[in-house]
């Protein structure tokens, strides 16, 4: 598809460009509003996603190096602030956090409290890469979309403010293409920047995507976007769909993932992997919790407390004296089925995002596409000799 | 329960495989028993010189436990057969057997039955063709029953994986 | 330090009702069926209790210890279409349901639910109820059991199979004869007989064949471990019963009961949700996988 065939990608008359000097007012006018500024900020030799202060936080000039099971820090040669992919957190740090409280009771005096121990700030999620966009949308459909709505993160998300950064430069362990979300992004967001740096000159090209965007995008000093630096914008990124670190085979996933249940292939993985549950960590819809239970020492005050819990912990599936799942086989064949294929059933989507976190992360480089074309290749021989067995 | 040795037995599904010529020789070395509640039909340890095929009632199985009496080991219904240790040598029963309830049998004279399985291999063949299902489904069972599958957790010696969280 | 248990008022209503916060009622009553079993009743005069079909479960919360899911047992009175009672009956086998085991009448406990699938009893209307128990298995059961009795015209035969380990385990003892003499047909076995025991002794699935089921007019509910479900639903489609009339109840960690935390799958099922009350034609191929 030809950029110019995309009416979405049409140039838009409300793209502005912002430059990055002007980032500053971007914070002005969101502290302005109340809101608490999100956004990705160099700690501890990782990008992470930290409480902004100011502009100056971000991570200007740092982009990273990554590969299976590799993370590395490394100077650009520009001014980007946001070069980077696959850092080891994602926005559900901010939407739905490790620790929450549900609820506090008193026995004595008789109240109950629901919902976390402080109210949440409103936050404005600075820098929401285009996969990491579609996670959102995920969790929004498996925290909100059910019978039941998850009061932490309805308290939370409700009142964000969403601020997507579309890709031009692809990580090696990066394929949103395959999965359908990315490198440009159309829908979720209250705005939409494109970061270009040629020439020396550091700019965004900035589309509003509701009428809360658009409010903030009139505090921020900007320019009408020229023809020709909007349609750079959308080449930028129409490139980078062609530039992916790796693809994903999409067809048939769920079917494939359904059928093998018995492959040979887990005992395989099960060799490499450490089921420390990095993967759960930093994957941008990997959502299990569990709950806790406190009490004082008089045991009159109780709290329940939610926690993240991992599908690789040895008693996540405990039930009668042991688990269910106890083998490292088990365990990773219900990450990647659950990620890839049963998730179409539950939640009516594929749970991934080609982010390529847990490529990244994994300490022993396991990658979920050589996973799944590995499955793919034992399942297509197991047909062929099924055929070759017909007479 | 009326009727021949012979029409019962083909009205049991049991022997359902057998030819009805080999039905017949089996009905020649069969006849009717009945049993009262209470009333046992051999001890452990005794010669097992027949087997029953039961059609109404109930049998228990038992065996002799010091300290515990008589323990009651498995219960048998209408339909099923009632001793297999007839087949090999030494020809003793391992069990005990009582009627649960009042209980109408076919009783069958194991060494005349032995006799026709050893001078027609056809005939043996069938009867242990029927016998075998019942003897493998008994040890399934058994098996089952070994896996204490009602116990509480704690009740069951295994390997303690995982904290006790519910 | 004064004695708070006696005094102790209700817990007022959370602001904002979620099926993530608990409801507090009080333990009505408290009978031991078993060494290791109890039921309760649980209650609040000044609030209706929720509804539960049966088959559905709540997340009963032990105050300050932790939280189980526990299918309900019994719906006591309904009046007005809202039951005045839950009864659940439950086993102390870990924290949480040693401290609910333990509790007496008039202590606290925290009920979230109703959640999950229900029996669907009605739908075996003008059928034969076949249902089969393995151990604790029959307390979920036991609102099958009342719902069909309470309508018993719309229903054919009723036929209650129940295996439990020891004579001394069988729960509802009083119950299994009264509903003997209400026209349930009552069968049990157990594993293991004690001296007085003079009923039968096997595993569970062989009070199949003598029951003389109608296959093309039955609809089965199975409930106990997952093993003793596999085999009794097996023997119940070998002898004719239709997998999508055989009914299990399965089980699985839960920590939310709504869908969130992601404890209970079963493959593509989340027993919170679409369970536990599932067709043996969905759950037949996800049980016989190790480990799923």
């Amino acid at each position: 598809m030809q950029p110019s065939d995309d009416p979405a990608r049409e140039p838009s008359d409300q793209a502005v460009i912002v430059d990055a000097e002007e980032l500053p007012a971007l914070f002005d006018a969101l502290r302005g509003r109340g809101y608490t500024v999100v956004g990705p900020t160099v700690r501890d030799g990782a990008i992470v996603v930290a409480e902004l202060a100011s502009a100056a936080e971000l991570p200007f000039g740092w982009g990273v190096e990554t590969e299976a099971g590799r993370y590395r820090l490394r100077e650009r040669s520009d001014t980007a602030a946001f070069g980077h992919s696959a850092g080891p957190q994602s926005w559900k740090s901010v939407l739905h956090p490790a620790r929450a409280r549900l609820w506090s009771a008193d026995r004595v005096t008789g109240t109950m409290e629901a919902g976390e121990a402080a109210e949440p700030p409103r936050y404005a999620l600075l820098g929401v890469r285009p996969c990491d966009v579609r996670a959102v949308g995920i969790l929004d459909q498996v925290l909100t979309g059910g019978q039941h709505t998850d009061p932490v993160y309805r308290g939370r998300r409700d009142g964000a403010f969403i601020i997507a950064v579309e890709c031009t430069e692809p990580g090696a362990t990066c394929f949103c293409t395959s999965m359908g979300c990315g490198p440009g992004v159309e829908s979720g967001f209250d705005l939409a920047m494109t970061e270009l740096t040629d020439a020396g000159n550091h700019r965004f090209v900035v589309r509003a995507g509701t009428a809360a965007g658009a409010d903030v995008l009139a505090d921020i000093p900007s320019r009408a976007a020229d023809e020709a630096t909007v349609r750079h914008a959308v080449t930028a990124v129409d490139e980078a769909a062609e530039r992916m670190g790796r693809t994903m085979p999409v067809q048939g996933l769920p079917q494939l993932l359904a059928d093998s249940r018995e492959s040979p292939h887990w005992d395989d993985v099960a060799s490499r992997c450490l089921t420390c549950g990095n993967c759960t960590m930093v994957c941008p819809t990997c959502f299990c919790t569990t709950t806790e239970d406190v009490t004082d020492l008089t045991g009159d005050h109780a709290e329940r407390w939610r926690l993240w819990d991992s599908c690789f912990a040895l008693d996540f599936s405990y039930l009668h004296g042991g688990s269910v799942r106890t083998s490292g086989q088990s365990r990773y064949r219900q990450w990647i089925t659950h990620k890839l294929g049963t998730w179409h059933d539950q939640f009516g989507s594929s749970g991934c995002v080609g982010c390529g976190r847990c490529i990244a992360w994994c300490p022993t480089g396991i990658d979920i596409t050589q996973e799944v074309s590995a499955l793919a290749s034992l399942q297509d021989a197991a047909t062929a000799d099924e055929d070759e067995d017909r007479p | 329960m009326t009727g021949t040795v012979a029409a019962r037995l083909s009205a049991q599904p049991f022997f359902a495989a057998l030819t009805d010529s080999q039905r017949g020789e089996l009905a020649e070395d069969g006849t009717a028993v009945t049993f009262t509640a209470g009333e046992r039909l051999f001890d452990e340890g005794g010669v097992a010189d027949m087997f029953w095929l039961i059609e109404e009632g109930g049998i228990a199985l038992d065996m002799r436990v010091p300290g515990r009496g008589d323990q009651i080991v498995e219960t048998l219904g209408p339909g099923t057969v009632l001793g297999w240790s007839w087949l090999h040598r030494p020809y003793r029963w391992h069990f005990g057997a009582v009627a649960r309830l009042a209980t109408t049998t076919l009783a069958f004279d194991a060494a005349s039955v032995r006799r026709r399985c050893d001078a027609d291999p056809a005939f043996g063949y069938a009867m242990l063709r029927a016998f075998t299902p019942v003897i493998t489904e008994r040890l399934q069972t058994t098996r089952i029953r070994l896996l204490d599958l009602y116990a509480a957790p704690s009740q069951v010696r295994h390997a303690d994986i995982g904290p006790v969280n519910a | 330090m004064t004695s708070r248990r006696t005094a102790a008022p209700a817990l007022t209503e959370p602001a904002a009702e979620t099926a993530a916060v608990p409801r507090f009622y009080r333990v009505a009553s408290r009978r031991e069926d078993t060494a290791d079993t109890v039921t309760l009743e649980l209650t609040e005069p000044a609030q209706a209790v929720p509804a539960f079909a049966p088959g559905q479960f709540a997340m009963l919360t032990a105050f300050g210890v932790g939280e189980v899911p526990i299918s309900v047992s019994g719906l006591g009175d309904s009046a007005g279409g809202r039951a005045r009672r839950l009864e659940h009956t439950l086993r102390a086998v870990g924290a949480v349901t040693r401290a609910l085991h333990a509790a007496p009448p008039g202590s606290l406990i925290g009920v979230r639910g109703p959640f999950g699938t229900s029996w669907d009893v009605a739908s075996a209307a003008g059928r034969d109820i076949v249902i089969v128990a393995g151990g604790i298995g029959l307390a979920p059961l036991r609102p099958v059991v009342l719902t069909a009795l309470a309508d018993r015209s719309r229903y054919g035969r009723i036929v209650l199979l129940v295996g439990a380990r020891t004579p001394g385990d069988l729960l509802y003892i009083d119950e299994l004869e009264r509903w003997r003499r209400d026209g349930v047909e009552v069968v049990i076995t157990v594993d293991r007989a004690d001296s007085g025991w003079s009923g039968e002794v096997g595993v569970v699935t062989t009070l199949i064949e003598p029951a003389g089921l109608a296959p093309d007019n039955s609809v089965a509910f199975v409930c106990g471990p997952d093993v003793m479900m596999r085999f009794t639903a097996d023997a119940l489609a070998a002898r004719g019963i239709p997998v999508n009339r055989i009914r299990v109840s399965l089980e699985r960690n839960m920590r939310c009961g709504v869908g969130w935390c992601g404890h209970c799958q079963l493959g593509p099922l989340l027993v919170c949700r679409d369970g536990p009350v599932v067709g043996y034609d969905r759950a037949a191929a996800l049980m016989r996988v190790r480990e799923l």
